[in-house]
């Protein structure tokens, strides 16, 4: 085929400035955040800029963690459809190590620290009091904690990057068959590889000790499931939203509109599967009725005799990351429509956001909701960042694995 | 329904199926259907078929599963027969939701199986007219329906000019009768080739 592509993705100067103008409204926002509330001598004020920093950063990062489990997760399965926009979902997930030290400096801030407002167990005189964080203190301790955060962050980092160094390293040489065979097995294997350690921390352990440990008399079995799939729908979304702007100025020519539609199917599944999560946690706690359970949602929905301050998100949440791409998604000309596909993701994008608010926010402001404009800032400075990130690596190596053994399979992609 | 006049191509390869499709429907000559042994993808949009309407149809029977499902559980327990379960409200939606939930699923399914069987005209004992048998097996089968003004010959010609490995005419009923195999000696009157 005498077709010619554009491999280098050069950064537009509008992007950088857009990139650097969101990450200094994060900065100023923090900043502002900050003197409102976080140098503040009381606790339990400057615990609601702790909060917003440690829902933004575990936000962000565990989304563009899940951007590497899709990679991972596709490659397991053999499938080949993505591979077309492979290395954009690459460079998202290169900004894990970024994202990641940031949020390991905030938790040890908030573990180590003096305020004890948002890690409750974190406190060890308030642990020895009590007899639930006391029996729970095997798993909830400083020191389990910072270990396992750093395994975690450090594992992500580095099988992330084996995993993208061996999409990169076949780009200048062609594959005979069986080297192709080889070169699938070790992606098997690495992929394999990390999705074992995503269970044991995404799926499992780290939204215990990042998040659900902001209530810590309180458990859920269902609440990592909850997490995770509420990072992976915004990944996919986040994916979308890269793919859709590379068309748009002319990158990308084998993506096309076979590729946006599974993209979009899996937006609309997992929208489902958050919900089905979502009301898993909500009805069995309602059904069994015991106020050690009750109290998560009584915190932010309020009970029958008082409405509690989070209500408005909580139900707001329910609609937008599931009524809204539920049926909007829904028919086949929507999944294959740029705008409307782009649209929905922006939105699932903030949606999820909204609901890591209404997880983490409760434990810094328990009373009232706080005003929203500068965690959406510091959102904003993170989206800057992922912006920034993922655009010099994209910058950094060729925008097609043309090499790949399966790249023929996805290019004749049809749903 | 009625006898038609066809016109019937068999190609052995998908290769040369799609270039005499597009030929074909470029000379004007009315396409009926083109039978396959296996799903032929991206063959609907060569021959211009317009996208099912199935699944609209689905999303109606699965709406219409839903209000079954929490009307009936509303007037049951709310109104027939309220129910005291461990000091729960009477209308306890969270409750029903599984319900509702597997009854939407439910109506969904049935409904859409139920009217692709009546889309495709399938049925118990209900049979139709085959143009060849080894469009199940290892051909792809082109039937172009005749007109008052088609010219057989010219068509059967152009059909072999585009690669087909066997053109024949046929007269075909295109609906569909009753019978069983057994009994009926319509679709077996002519001797059918053992395929070698």
């Amino acid at each position: 085929m005498a077709l010619t592509f554009r491999e280098r993705f050069e950064i537009p100067k509008k992007y950088n400035t857009w990139s650097i103008g969101l990450m200094a409204a994060g900065l100023l926002s923090v900043i502002i955040l900050f003197i409102t509330h976080g140098s503040k001598a009381d606790d339990h004020v400057s615990a609601r800029f702790w909060a917003s920093l440690l829902q933004n950063s575990v936000y962000f990062l565990l989304v563009v963690n899940a951007a590497m489990f899709f990679i991972c997760a596709t490659t397991l399965a053999w499938g080949s459809w993505a591979l077309t926009f492979r290395r954009v979902t690459e460079a998202i997930s290169a900004c894990v190590p970024v994202i990641g030290v940031i949020t390991f400096v905030i938790l040890m801030v908030l573990v180590w620290g003096p305020n004890h407002v948002l890690y409750h167990w974190a406190d060890s005189h308030a642990a020895e009091h009590d007899a639930a964080l006391k029996f729970k203190s095997g798993f909830l301790n400083r020191g389990f904690f910072t270990v396992w955060t750093i395994i975690t962050i450090v594992g992500w980092w580095l099988l992330g990057r084996k995993v993208r160094h061996i999409s990169r390293e076949i780009d200048n040489r062609r594959l005979s068959v069986e080297e192709g065979k080889r070169y699938i097995w070790n992606n098997t294997v690495w992929s394999a590889i990390y999705i074992v350690l995503f269970a044991l921390t995404v799926m499992s352990s780290i939204p215990w000790l990042w998040l659900m440990s902001l209530d810590s008399h309180w458990y859920s079995t269902m609440y990592s499931w909850y997490t995770f799939a509420s990072s992976f729908v915004a990944a996919c979304a986040l994916i979308t939203i890269f793919v859709v702007f590379l068309k748009n100025l002319g990158y990308l020519e084998l993506t096309n509109r076979e590729h946006l539609h599974d993209l979009a199917k899996f937006q609309f599944a997992f929208s489902i599967f958050w919900t089905y999560l979502w009301f898993s946690q909500f009805m069995l706690i309602w059904y069994a009725n015991i106020p050690e359970e009750t109290i998560y949602f009584i915190k932010r929905i309020g009970d029958g005799s008082h409405s509690g301050p989070y209500r408005g998100v909580f139900w707001l949440t329910l609609i937008i990351n599931f009524l809204a791409p539920f049926l909007i998604l829904m028919t086949r000309s929507s999944k294959r429509n740029y705008g409307t596909v782009t649209m929905m993701s922006v939105v699932i994008l903030f949606g999820h956001w909204l609901d890591f608010y209404q997880m983490v926010m409760p434990a810094g402001s328990p009373d009232h909701m706080p005003f929203m404009l500068l965690d959406l800032g510091i959102g904003a400075g993170f989206v800057g960042l992922i912006m920034f990130v993922t655009a010099k690596s994209l910058a950094k190596h060729p925008l097609l694995a043309k090499n790949h053994p399966f790249l023929k399979e996805s290019i004749i992609h049809h749903t | 329904m009625a006898e038609k006049k066809f016109v019937v191509a068999s190609f052995d390869d998908e290769a040369v199926l799609f270039p005499a499709v597009k030929q074909v429907r470029r000379a004007g000559y009315k396409i009926h259907d083109v039978y396959t042994p296996m799903p032929v993808h991206g063959l609907d949009a060569a021959l211009g078929l317009r996208d099912t309407s199935l699944h609209t149809a689905g999303f109606f029977y699965g709406l219409a599963g839903t209000c079954t499902a929490l009307g009936f559980i509303t007037w049951a327990l709310t109104y027939d027969w309220p129910l005291n379960f461990g000091g729960k409200p009477f209308f306890a939606l969270p409750a029903w939701i599984p319900i509702t939930f597997e009854m939407t699923v439910l109506f969904s399914a049935v409904g859409m199986v139920l009217t692709f069987c009546y889309l495709c005209q399938l049925a118990p004992f209900v049979k139709k007219d085959h143009f060849h048998p080894r469009a199940t097996d290892d051909l792809f089968v082109m039937a172009i329906e005749c007109t008052d003004k088609t010219n057989e010959g010219e068509v059967s010609d152009f059909l072999n000019g585009l690669g087909a490995k066997e053109v024949n005419t046929q007269i075909k009923e295109t609906g569909w009768w009753i019978g069983s195999y057994a009994d009926d000696k319509k679709p077996f009157q002519k001797q059918v080739q053992a395929v070698s």
